[in-house]
């Protein structure tokens, strides 16, 4: 277990529950050490198709469900600088580009932070993240070099390793496993089709690799100035 | 939500006929689809707070059921429709759950713009 020594982490995504799968485990890391976390949440999931079955929650009442589930989410892994940025889900790749990029710069200028978790541009599958990547890139290559944060990014899509090969960075997180589990827990509307797989897989030990993908989040650590965005 | 039925949802279209209204209409198959399944071709549209008036509306199917509605020069139309809600702003919210329970596609009518 690596011992956090980040001034400030600035987590970046566009869903709640973004977070969850596979970097709270990371993000409770670095809270419990004292390192201040922040988390701009872009949109509040509203085009989410998990409504409950039969449906608990509709077209219109689901933004406010989740906007609940990620407050709670944020509180069971240590946030306390949780950021909704008010954009709506499935339209941030038509958003203008350079807003999207000044949204990133803003949110950097204020929290200097001196790493930064994101998905990783062309290996995050959803448009939206594809969509976040990119502001996020290139409003780090914006800035001088001298000034920039540590960039860590999340890639799944299919056979992303072939391009940009195995994760540089691997974060073991049994000793967060129980925040990560509220954090999922939390996220109840979209993540009940998964956990109860996910909670008799840690129980049995019956699936090694799905118990291994939850305690160990990896990330990429990116140089921008490798990347065409 | 409840399961749809002619005799409950009909009522419902008519109310909202002749008077200009708000639409949110979308179809999905979820940003994943392809990720899970490449042979799937992921398709999808949505349209939120389009301004039209419907002569007449109908429901229609032995559910899923299929809503029409019949607008001055042209029309809007969904299949698929599983569960419908007036809900508290009285607004008619349409919604058709896949056999995985997932919302696969949407028809809702208002009277005011949706946030």
């Amino acid at each position: 277990m690596t011992t956090s020594n980040e001034r400030h982490v600035l987590v970046i995504f566009p869903h709640p529950d973004d977070e969850a799968f596979g970097v709270s485990g990371t993000i409770a890391m670095h809270t419990s050490s004292g390192t201040p976390v922040t988390y701009a949440c872009l949109t509040l999931g509203e085009m989410g198709r998990n409504l409950g079955n039969p449906p608990f929650a509709t077209r219109e009442s689901l933004p406010l469900i989740r906007k609940d589930e990620l407050k709670k989410a944020a509180e069971a892994i240590g946030i306390t600088d949780l950021r909704m940025m008010g954009l709506r889900d499935k339209t941030l790749e038509f958003e203008d580009d350079d807003q999207m990029v000044q949204l990133v710069s803003d949110l950097i200028s204020e929290c200097n932070p001196s790493l930064i978790i994101s998905f990783y541009p062309g290996y995050s599958v959803h448009p939206d993240h594809e969509a976040t990547a990119r502001a996020v890139v290139r409003a780090v290559k914006k800035m001088k070099k001298e000034d920039r944060p540590t960039l860590h990014c999340v890639a799944f899509s299919n056979g992303h390793e072939e391009h940009i090969g195995n994760a540089d960075v691997v974060h073991s997180i049994s000793p967060f496993a129980n925040q990560k589990m509220a954090a999922l827990r939390a996220h109840i509307s979209q993540t009940a089709w998964m956990l109860k797989d996910l909670e008799e897989t840690l129980v049995n030990g019956d699936q090694p690799d799905a118990a291994v993908k939850f305690f160990t989040e990896q990330f990429w650590t990116v140089d921008v100035d490798q990347l065409e965005v | 939500m409840k399961p749809i039925t002619i005799e409950e949802v009909q009522p419902l279209i008519n109310q909202f006929a002749k008077q200009p209204v708000y639409i949110h209409l979308e179809t999905t198959n979820g940003a994943y689809a392809s990720h899970f399944d490449q042979s799937f071709f992921s398709a999808s549209a949505y349209i939120r707070n389009a301004n039209v008036t419907y002569e007449h509306g109908k429901i229609i199917g032995e559910g899923p059921f299929r809503a029409g509605l019949k607008i001055e020069i042209g029309w809007v139309y969904a299949e698929g429709l599983t569960h419908f809600e007036l809900d508290q702003e009285g607004r008619l919210l349409l919604a058709g759950h896949g056999f995985d329970g997932k919302l696969a596609v949407a028809l809702e009518i208002s009277k005011t713009p949706f946030e």
